[in-house]
Order: C-alpha cells, then sequence, then structure tokens
C-alpha cells in the first residue's frame, strides 16, 4: 500500500489504511474526528487549573477502586489483634479494622490510601482555584452560564463525597464530624430529627452509617460526578475555550495550538505530573493517620479536631456563631446551629450561581464572550470576588482557632471575639482596597499606552531638563494592555440621555433605578487615558473604549453628561502624576 | 501527478516527501496541466491541503540535544516502574512498622520518579522537539442560523401537534395524574431508612440503682476513691461499654470539688461528697466535653470551645452552646458505690426542634 | 512497784506510738496502691530545705504556707515538687498563664531532695519508684481507650498539645519522663485535673505511660508526620506544596517558548 505520493507506506499510513478505514467504515468519523484532532486550545497557565480537578478526580476513581476492594464497609464490633500491635484488644469497627489492614497489610495499601486522600483535598482546592479563575476572568458569562452552574454543583458534591470519604475508616477525628453533622441535623427545625434518624437509622451512631455513607461515595456521587464532568467538558468543546486578551484574539476565533499532537501531549504530561506530584505528596507527607486517631468512640475526643480543609469554613461558622436560641411554643430554634450551617455556604453558594444573571441583568448585557477580562479590567466584579474570598477565609481560619491559638499564644476567646467582628468588617475592606488597586492598575496601563514604560534611562535635554527615556509598549503586550471592555454595553442613559427625554426600558421605577445604580457601581472603571476625561481622575465614568459611539455615557448625577465634546483641552507636556 | 514525483533526497540521506511534482526549472510543465480544457478528474485524488504544521521545529539543534535528555527522563522512568515492581515484590509489610515505612518509601519514590520524568519528557517534547506553531480557528457564533431555528420550530410544533399532547387535556392531564405517585414513590420507599424519633431523644439508658463505671476500665467507684479535689473522671453506665448507642447520651463526667465550692444552680441534693455529674455530651452539637480547667473550674468542649461554669450547674460562660450540661442525679448504693437516682431530668446534648 | 528507768523510755515510746498511729488513722487518704517509696534520710530532707528556702519561699513562703504570689505546698507531695521542679516550671522566673516546661534548674539529686523535704513537711503522693513508672508487661491497647477517654480533649490523640482558654495550653508530651507523666496525673499541675490512684490505678497510669511513650517514638510509616495534629497542617502542605508544585508545572508547560519571538 503506497502513500499519495507514490512512496512505500511508513507506520503511520498502515495505521490510516488498517484500523483507520476499519473503523471510518463503520461510524463516518473522518470529518468529525478531524474537527477534533485540529480543536485549538488556547495557552495559559489558569487554563489548566480545571485540569487539575479533573486528573485528581480520575485518581480518586483509580485509587478508590483499589481500596474498595480491601475496605469493608461494616460497623460491625471487633475486637483488634492485627499488625498494628499498639491497639491489640482494642474494641473497632471492621471499616476501621480494614482500614488498618489496609495501611499495614497490603502491599501498597497505604501508598494508595494516602495517594486517594491527598487527590481528594487537591481535588477541592483545584475546584476552587478553577472557580476563583473563572469569576475573576468573567468566563461565566454568556455563553457559559450552564457551565458555571454545573461547576457549582460539582463543587457542592465535591465536599459532600470528601466529607463521606474521609468518614469511612470510622476514626476517632472523622466520628467526631460526623457527630458534629448529627447534632447540626438535630438543631433544624420541623425535619431535623427525623433528617437525623433516617439518616443514621436510628439514634448516633447506629449500625448504618457507614454503609450508607460508602454507596454514597463509591457510587452515587461519583456517577453523578461523571456525568456532570462529561457534560462540562463536552460544552467547553462545543462552545470552544475562552481565551485571554491578546493580539490577534478576538471573540470570532480562537487562537493557540491544535490538540493532537500538541494539547494531548500537553495535557498527558500535566496528568503525569499531577499523578507524580501526589505520588510525592505520599511517600514524604503522612495524611489521615488513623492508626493514631485511634477508633470511634462517642464518648471520646481529641484537642485540636479539625476536618479536612474544605469543611473548614462551616467549622468556623459553628465556632464563631453567638449562643442565639429560642424556645417558643415548646419548640426550640436553634438559631446558633441553624444559621452557621445553612447562612454561609448558602449565601456564598446562593450568590455565586445567580451572579451570572445578575451581571447580565445590571449591565443588559447580551453578548458572547469569547475574550476573557483582566481582572484588573472589572474592578467591582474582582472587588467583590475578594470580598467572597475574604469572608470565606475568616471562616476558615475560624476553623483552626484553637489550632492558632495553641501556635501563636493567642487567647482562645480572643481568636473568637476577633473573627465575630472581622467577618462583617473584612470583606469590606478587601472590596474597597481591591477596586482602589484594580483602578490603579488601569490607570497604570492606560499610562503605559499612552507614554510606554520606563526604561530608567535619563536624559538631559539641551535647556537642562531632566526626562526619563521612554520605551513604547511592544505589539504583544498593546494588544494585552488595550483590551479593556472593547464592546460597548448598551448601558441606558440615566435621564434618557439625548434622545426623548423617555427612560430607556428597565430603568423604570423603583428597580431600575437601583439597577441603574448598581450597573454604574459596577462598571466603574478608570478612564483610558488619551482622550482627555481627566488625568487619572477616576470619577464613575463607565469605561468606554477609545473612539466608540458614547452609548454608554453615564454622569455622576450634575454636571452635563460626558457624552459631548470634552470641554478641557487635551494634556500638553506629559506629566508623570500616575 | 504521481509518476512525476520523485524522492529528493537531502543532504543528510533523509528522504523528503516533496508536494509538488519535481522537475527542472525551465522545463514545461505536463501537459495536462497546460490544457485548457477541463481535465477529468473523476479518478484523480483532489490535491494535498496546505500543510498546517511544519514537520520540523526551527531550532534543530536545540530539538536533538532535547531529544537526549527526553530520551534519559524516558529511560529513568523505565527503570522507576521496574523499581516500583521490584519494591513491591521484594519488601514485606506485615512485620512491624518500619517495614511499612520502607515499602511506602520504596513504592512511592519509584512510583513519583516514574511519574515525573515521564511528565518532564512529555513537556519536554512538546516544548522543543514539536514545532512552535500558533493556529487560529474560527469562532461561528453559538446562535443557530434562523433558518435552522425556524426548522427546529417547525418540526417541533408539528411533532407536538401530531402527538395530541397539548390538544387533547384529558389525556395531558391524566398523564400528570398517572406519573404523580410513581414519582413520589421512591421518596416513600426511604420511609424505612429508620424509625421514627418519638421521645427516645429525651432519655437515656440511665435509671435508679444503675452503677457508674470507670469508662476504659469498667471499675464502679466509691467516693472513697474519688477524693482528690480537682479530679475528673470519664464514666459510663454499667454494662454499656460495648454500646456505643448508649454511651452517644450517657457519658458522664464527674468532677470532684473541695467543701463549698458547688452552688446554685448545681443540684447538691444530686452530688455526693462534693461530687458532681454532668453529662459529657455538648449541648451545642454532641462532642463530648471534658477538657476541664482545675484551676477555674471551667468545662471547655475542644470542638467549638463552648464554656460550662461547672461548680454552678454548668451554667454556658463562652461559646455557641445555649443550655447548661445536664447533671445527673447521683447517690451511693448499698455496698458504697456511685449510682444514678434517675435518668437525666432534661434531654441531653444538642437542642432539637421538639425539646422545647 | 519499783520504778526502772527503762519504764520513762517505755512510756514515752508508747505515747509515740499511740500518737503516731491516732495521727495516721484520722489522716489517711484512700490511697491503696501506696508508693514502697525510698525512705528519706534526714540529709536529703535538710539539704531539700536549703534548696527550698533559697530558691522557693520567697513565694510559697518559709514554711511552704503559701503567699499572695505562690500556692500552700502543704500536702502536695513529693510527687507534685518532682513534676514542676523537674520539667523546669519551678523555680518560676515570672508568673505567666501557665508555666511553661524549661531546661530544670535543679538536677535529679537536687530535685528529689526538695520533694523530700516537702513530703516531710505535709505528706501527699510521694515520688513513684522506677518500679512503678515501668512500662514493661503494660497494655498500650487500655492505655489508648483511658488516654482517649481522658487525656486527649487537652493534649490530643497523640500527646501534641492543645489550647485551653485565656493564654492556658496543655503541653506537647514529647519531652516528658515516664515518671514526669506519671506525677502529672497524680498531682493535677495547674489547670489539670488531678487523676487519683483510685480512679486510674497505678497499672493504668503505666498502661497510659505505654501508649504515650510508644506513640511518640514509633516511625510515621506514612512519610513527615506533620506535627500529628491532623487536617490543619495537612491542609497547608496539600496547598503550598501540592498545589503550588502543580500550578509551577503548569506555568512551564503554558510558557511562551523563547524561540517564538
Amino acid at each position: 500500500m503506497s502513500n499519495v505520493n507514490g512512496a512505500p507506506a511508513g507506520p503511520v499510513e498502515k495505521l490510516l489504511a488498517g484500523t483507520g478505514t476499519f473503523l471510518d467504515d463503520r461510524l463516518r468519523a473522518a470529518k468529525s474526528t478531524r474537527t477534533f484532532l485540529r480543536k485549538i486550545f488556547p495557552d495559559h497557565w489558569t487554563f489548566l487549573l480545571g485540569e487539575i480537578a479533573l486528573y485528581s478526580f480520575i485518581i480518586l476513581l483509580l485509587t478508590g477502586t483499589f481500596l474498595t476492594f480491601f475496605f469493608k464497609p461494616s460497623m460491625t464490633s471487633v475486637v483488634y489483634h492485627g499488625t498494628y500491635t499498639k491497639l491489640h484488644g482494642v474494641r473497632m469497627s471492621e471499616a476501621y479494622a480494614s482500614t488498618l489492614n489496609i495501611s499495614f497489610d497490603v502491599r501498597g495499601g497505604l501508598l494508595i490510601r494516602q495517594i486517594h486522600h491527598w487527590a481528594a483535598d487537591l481535588f477541592v482546592a483545584a475546584i476552587l482555584v478553577h472557580m476563583l479563575r473563572i469569576f475573576f476572568t468573567g468566563a461565566y458569562r454568556k455563553p457559559r452560564e450552564f457551565n458555571w452552574l454545573i461547576g457549582i454543583v460539582m463543587y457542592t458534591l465535591a465536599l459532600l463525597e470528601g466529607l463521606f470519604g474521609y468518614s469511612l475508616p470510622d476514626d476517632l477525628l472523622s466520628g467526631t464530624g460526623l457527630r458534629i453533622t448529627e447534632g447540626v441535623l438535630l438543631g433544624i427545625p420541623i425535619v431535623g430529627t427525623y433528617g437525623s434518624f433516617f439518616l443514621f437509622g436510628g439514634q448516633f451512631p447506629g449500625h448504618d452509617i457507614i454503609p450508607r455513607l460508602y454507596i454514597l461515595h463509591v457510587l452515587l456521587i461519583p456517577a453523578l460526578l461523571l456525568a456532570l464532568i462529561s457534560a462540562h467538558l463536552f460544552l467547553m468543546f462545543h462552545q470552544k475555550h475562552t481565551q485571554m486578551p491578546g493580539k490577534g484574539h478576538t471573540d470570532r476565533n480562537v487562537v493557540g495550538q491544535p490538540l493532537y499532537p500538541y494539547f494531548a501531549a500537553k495535557t498527558g504530561s500535566f496528568f503525569l505530573f499531577i499523578f507524580g506530584v501526589l505520588a510525592l505528596l505520599s511517600t514524604f507527607a503522612q495524611i489521615n493517620p488513623i492508626w493514631l486517631y485511634g477508633p470511634y468512640n462517642p464518648a471520646e475526643i481529641s484537642a485540636g479536631s479539625q476536618p479536612d480543609f474544605y469543611m473548614g469554613f462551616l467549622e468556623g461558622s459553628l465556632r464563631m456563631m453567638p449562643n442565639w436560641s429560642w424556645n417558643l411554643w415548646g419548640h426550640t430554634f436553634a438559631w446558633n446551629v441553624v444559621i452557621p450551617a445553612l447562612v454561609p455556604l448558602g449565601l456564598i453558594l446562593t450568590a455565586a450561581a445567580l451572579w451570572p444573571f445578575i451581571e447580565r441583568w445590571l449591565t443588559g448585557d447580551q453578548l458572547e464572550h469569547h475574550v476573557l477580562d483582566r481582572p484588573r479590567n472589572a474592578a467591582t466584579r474582582t472587588a467583590i470576588g475578594v470580598a467572597t474570598v475574604t469572608f470565606y477565609g475568616i471562616l476558615w481560619l475560624e476553623g483552626a482557632n484553637d489550632v492558632i491559638a495553641d501556635h501563636f499564644s493567642i487567647s482562645l476567646y480572643l481568636t473568637t471575639e476577633i473573627a465575630r467582628y472581622a467577618i462583617f468588617i473584612g470583606p469590606v475592606v478587601a472590596y474597597w482596597l481591591t477596586k482602589r488597586i484594580c483602578l490603579g492598575l488601569q490607570r497604570k496601563d492606560a499610562q503605559s499606552l499612552l507614554h510606554g514604560y520606563e526604561t530608567g534611562m535619563i536624559r538631559m535635554t539641551p535647556d537642562g531638563e531632566f526626562i526619563e527615556e521612554e520605551q513604547p509598549v511592544p505589539e504583544e503586550a498593546r494588544a494585552v494592555l488595550a483590551a479593556r471592555q472593547d464592546y460597548a454595553i448598551p448601558l441606558p442613559a440615566a435621564d434618557g440621555g439625548e434622545d426623548d427625554g423617555v427612560p430607556a426600558p428597565g430603568t423604570r421605577g423603583a428597580v431600575g433605578k437601583l439597577r441603574l445604580r448598581f450597573a454604574r457601581v459596577l462598571l466603574e472603571g478608570a478612564p483610558p487615558a488619551g482622550d482627555g476625561h481627566g488625568n487619572g481622575h477616576g470619577n464613575g465614568h463607565a469605561a468606554i473604549e477609545h473612539g466608540e459611539p458614547e452609548r454608554a455615557a453615564v454622569t455622576t448625577g450634575d454636571g452635563p453628561p460626558s457624552g459631548t465634546a470634552p470641554d478641557h483641552p487635551t494634556d500638553g507636556p506629559t506629566t508623570h502624576s500616575g | 501527478m504521481g509518476e512525476h514525483d520523485q524522492d529528493v533526497s537531502r543532504p543528510d540521506g533523509e528522504p523528503e516527501r516533496s508536494r509538488a511534482p519535481y522537475r527542472v526549472i525551465g522545463t514545461p510543465a505536463p501537459a495536462e496541466e497546460r490544457t485548457l480544457l477541463g481535465t477529468a478528474t473523476a479518478d484523480a485524488p483532489p490535491p494535498p491541503a496546505p500543510r498546517e504544521l511544519p514537520a520540523e521545529p526551527a531550532d534543530l539543534a536545540a530539538a536533538k540535544r532535547a531529544e537526549r535528555i527526553i530520551a534519559a527522563l524516558f529511560i529513568l522512568s523505565a527503570l522507576a516502574g521496574i523499581g516500583f515492581i521490584a519494591a513491591y515484590v521484594g519488601l514485606e509489610v506485615q512485620t512491624n512498622l518500619v517495614a511499612v515505612l520502607r515499602s511506602n518509601l520504596a513504592l512511592g519514590i519509584s512510583m513519583s520518579v516514574a511519574f515525573l520524568a515521564l511528565a518532564a519528557g512529555g513537556v519536554l517534547w512538546v516544548r522543543t522537539v514539536m514545532p512552535d506553531v500558533e493556529l487560529t480557528e474560527e469562532r461561528k457564533p453559538l446562535r443557530s442560523p434562523e433558518d435552522a431555528r425556524q426548522q427546529f420550530a417547525e418540526t417541533f410544533r408539528e411533532s407536538t401537534e401530531a402527538s395530541g399532547f397539548v390538544k387533547r387535556p384529558l389525556l395531558r392531564r391524566t398523564l400528570i395524574l398517572a406519573s404523580l405517585p410513581l414519582l413520589a414513590a421512591p421518596v416513600v420507599l426511604l420511609r424505612d431508612l429508620g424509625p421514627l424519633p418519638g421521645t427516645k431523644l429525651r432519655h437515656t439508658v440511665w435509671r435508679k440503682g444503675l452503677r457508674l463505671t470507670i469508662a476504659g476500665s469498667n471499675a464502679p467507684i466509691r467516693p472513697a476513691d474519688f477524693d482528690s479535689p480537682g479530679g475528673m473522671i470519664t464514666v459510663i453506665p454499667e454494662g454499656y461499654a460495648n454500646d456505643d448507642d448508649a454511651i452517644a447520651k450517657a457519658a458522664v463526667i464527674i468532677i470532684k470539688f473541695e467543701p463549698g465550692q458547688l452552688a446554685y444552680p448545681t443540684n447538691l441534693n444530686w452530688t455526693v461528697d462534693n461530687i458532681v455529674a454532668y453529662s459529657k455530651i455538648c449541648t451545642h452539637v454532641g462532642c463530648p466535653v471534658a477538657l476541664y480547667e482545675q484551676t477555674t473550674h471551667h468545662i471547655l468542649c475542644p470542638c467549638h470551645q463552648s464554656t460550662f461554669d461547672a461548680p454552678r450547674g454548668a451554667q454556658v460562660l463562652f461559646g455557641p452552646a445555649t443550655r447548661p450540661l445536664p447533671q445527673l442525679p447521683m447517690g451511693t448504693d448499698s455496698e458504697g458505690y456511685l449510682v444514678a437516682l434517675s435518668d437525666f431530668k432534661v434531654p441531653v446534648g444538642p437542642a432539637f426542634w421538639e425539646r422545647g | 512497784m519499783r520504778r526502772r528507768p527503762i519504764a520513762g523510755y517505755a512510756v514515752v515510746l508508747l505515747g509515740l506510738i499511740g500518737i503516731g498511729g491516732t495521727y495516721a488513722a484520722l489522716t489517711a487518704h484512700g490511697s491503696p496502691a501506696s508508693a514502697a517509696a525510698p525512705a528519706a534520710n534526714p540529709q536529703q530532707i535538710a539539704q531539700g530545705r536549703t534548696l527550698f528556702v533559697q530558691n522557693c519561699s520567697s513565694c510559697h513562703g518559709l514554711m511552704a504556707q503559701g503567699t499572695a504570689t505562690g500556692p500552700s505546698l502543704i500536702g502536695v507531695g513529693g510527687a507534685a515538687v518532682y513534676f514542676q521542679v523537674s520539667t523546669g516550671r519551678m523555680p518560676a522566673k515570672e508568673l505567666e498563664a501557665e508555666m511553661a516546661r524549661k531546661p530544670p534548674v535543679f538536677n535529679e539529686q537536687q530535685t528529689r531532695a526538695i520533694a523530700a523535704y516537702i513530703q516531710a513537711l505535709g505528706g501527699g503522693p510521694p515520688i513513684p519508684s522506677a518500679a512503678q513508672v515501668s512500662t514493661a508487661g503494660a497494655d498500650p491497647g487500655l492505655g489508648q481507650e483511658l488516654f482517649t477517654e481522658n487525656c486527649s480533649q487537652c493534649h490530643n490523640f497523640v500527646g501534641a498539645g492543645g489550647a485551653l482558654t485565656q493564654g492556658k495550653y496543655a503541653p506537647a508530651l514529647t519531652a516528658s519522663t515516664p515518671t514526669q507523666i506519671y506525677t502529672a496525673m497524680q498531682t493535677g499541675p495547674e489547670a489539670m485535673p488531678v487523676f487519683n490512684d483510685g480512679t486510674i490505678t497505678p497499672s493504668q497510669k503505666r498502661d497510659i505511660i505505654a501508649y504515650i511513650t510508644q506513640t511518640r517514638t514509633e516511625p510515621n510509616p506514612g512519610g513527615f508526620s506533620l506535627g500529628r495534629i491532623g487536617p490543619v497542617t495537612e491542609g497547608l502542605v496539600g496547598w503550598i506544596g501540592g498545589l503550588g508544585a502543580i500550578i509551577l508545572a503548569a506555568m512551564w508547560i503554558t510558557a511562551k517558548r523563547r524561540a517564538h519571538r
């Protein structure tokens, strides 16, 4: 069989002729596979964060399957007489004993168990940073709202999956977590006691919880996750990946490297990297040493009991809550338990789920977005994100407050008192700080575009003046710096603008005015340099691209709309007020 | 076309596939290509598309150097993989912890090296051996073209009409009616997941005459044994040492005080010899609360730092707990051992809706 | 009846026995497994008294009766002294929320001397003998149960320590000798409760000591222990070490190639 040019066939040609025709005869796959092979993937390291989550999940599946061959999900009591002699004669559940068995009697068991646990931590950590990247670059905007929502659901499932997973060995630390779960459930009004009895098959701890968590952990939730991951990836393939702003990057193209061989090789290597790092961690960093914790006994507890990090923020909420509860009409409203259990998580998840739609409603932006925002160019969005991260972070830190108190010699109660105030003050300060930093960075970008980069070389002019030489921004960087909201958002003017005095639809009434006010805050940005709108005096103008029609003109309330030609002259000598 | 192609040899002897027919400059093109008449293209293969990817990277020398490094990494990975298998076969684990440590180290290091070397080799390969490209692919707007939408709408409309679902409300409504119980059935099937709570949360196994025993040693206690002020110990009801369900509500701590330290609202009738018994189950969310500070007489729960005032009825001083620790009515039996006088007078543990 | 000279001595002896016996009967504590402590000789007590007066009496009073700055040591026993002095907590340089373990000021012999003096002064639990703290034949499994029931809520699963309120803390047990562990349980130093021999018998104390000492010396088969305090340090290592390394790899993989303009 010769190739097109008549030369003898190499291995590639043989493959195409043999397997290739075999498959295509049956599947009609030539065209779609060709498109698939040529699919373009833009390159940025932040685009690999989701892959960390994906590959951690695959590693979890692989190591988890191994573990299921040895783990016994049973709460039947046994007395231990195995390899770990220190626990001889101790009463424990079969689940705990089988985990000791995996760790000490199965070759590679401890390594696989540790890889599984490290991978679980990495899975949720990767989801969090990936979620943050999506948020800060605005990748959740149309057309990717579905993927955002799927992602939030997957985050919740990942939390549950991890919680159930580390509770399976029935050790003292995770058993305490289950006890807390039961206590929280009990506190829920009306259905709490029923929920707790149904979950545990009676009173705590019962004999059913471990087998039940087992099937949730190895079958139901992984199945759901697999389905959602497939949907998530399919949508990403179908809609094509977003790309960072850059030279030649538009909303109408994707610039990058093809899947075969480039992206396939890169992603395959990345998978091996992740597996390697996890193996390294599992060799040198002991995790979840259940033999040190001992088997679970409801009368036993250890100082410094914490859940795995991703549950830390819930733990912190429980710790910092003041002891409010009502006792009315023969019923207890256990606010001290219900609020921490439902409010922080509920707030964050609901706000996150609604955010793309809120932003769309506020800005009226109906366009497809495939070029990402630089976080600095969406100052309010970034500030809200950082404020949320601060909120989450304070809760997370409070979850470790006894460890912090012990190791940094801070009074225990003081840490909780500080957290109670910081939870409100922190996000506000973070918002304000982040916003100012973003606006400052925007001004710096505008200055760079206008004046070029500072070279640090000072030159004296003939009349004795010292000026700094500047280097114009190179092409590639220019595209990035200038890529600030290069689409006009048809924001309705406050008072109808120049048209006919009739307020635009959507801005009428109390809701409309609120919408307008929030929209102005959301779109606030430093004006681009060089078109005369103040030298870095950001006074609430909506960001407008140089030369675009002033559809987004919004005033601060007094003074003429800035849609008119600038009254003040353009800049004379360049000033470096920055 | 094919018969005019020849292999052009490159200086180092490797043949290169040329795309166009090779001919000496100046020689006229084959007659087929010069004719003004259309060629019979029925059996002629279409011209190959122009190349998008170069065959070789720009910097060949760097690629050659990298090739050696990559090959070395792959060989290292192979060796590490073999090492993994050897470590698995050769190292036992069941003897003691040191054996487990050794096996974990050997297996882990070989696995890490195998993966990381392979990964590093792969990345180097992409970055140095594969030619550097940047391709652009067009995006079409995701919105379907109008005619496709029209067609879809038509098809959907027709099919729905044909189904009769909209036009025949009786069918539609009875279908929905039929599906409701079927949807509810799986939820109903979950009822036997557990018993109804009833009044179970209001009672523990403590009852009159049941002895207090030290958890772990299961020994009953005489007040004379527990006579050091500042002492504290965990107790469980006699005979329930293997019953975790019972222990989860019946675990108790007893604390010995100096005379005169116990005060209202501690019920002094329920104390023996300045020994008081409190439930060990925190009234916040159920952790065992046993962190007794002898100097301040505070009981601290390590989970969320609820603090209880032991001499005064275990009232809440700080933290998220709302109710004091229930006090167990305690007395002595005929042989002088500490016993419960009755069950707790209030439900132990976390607050729940029906607690009141 | 003719008086013999020895009769006087006999009466005194009887009187002493009577007083001693009455005193012993009245002040008997329920310490069934009392230590067969080495009998303190008068020289040791005298040395202890000298050391006490020089170094401890400024806070604890000349007769160990206590002052505003230091509690009374009457009845605390040699065990308490041994614990406080051998761990370097006493003599205290300054008053803190809780005295920290420090390099001890006195050596073993001096410590035992002071302990003997306080023991002779007011009684209390004596220093346990070497046999009493030996873990030969002890049951660490029972020790694990007892430790986790009564000790780990302050000291953590393996004795890595934990926070208490208002600046106090339960110290890590990594450096504690068996005698120090025993005496701590027996005397309940500072905020620690007292676990007398009636509730945790000497045999059980040895089981607990066996658990603590065995656990702290046992190897960590999974790698570095990360402090053995649980998910907090694990999370730090996972985020900074694990995710950090992987993100660095991601940056390498996607970096622009040098040749590419």
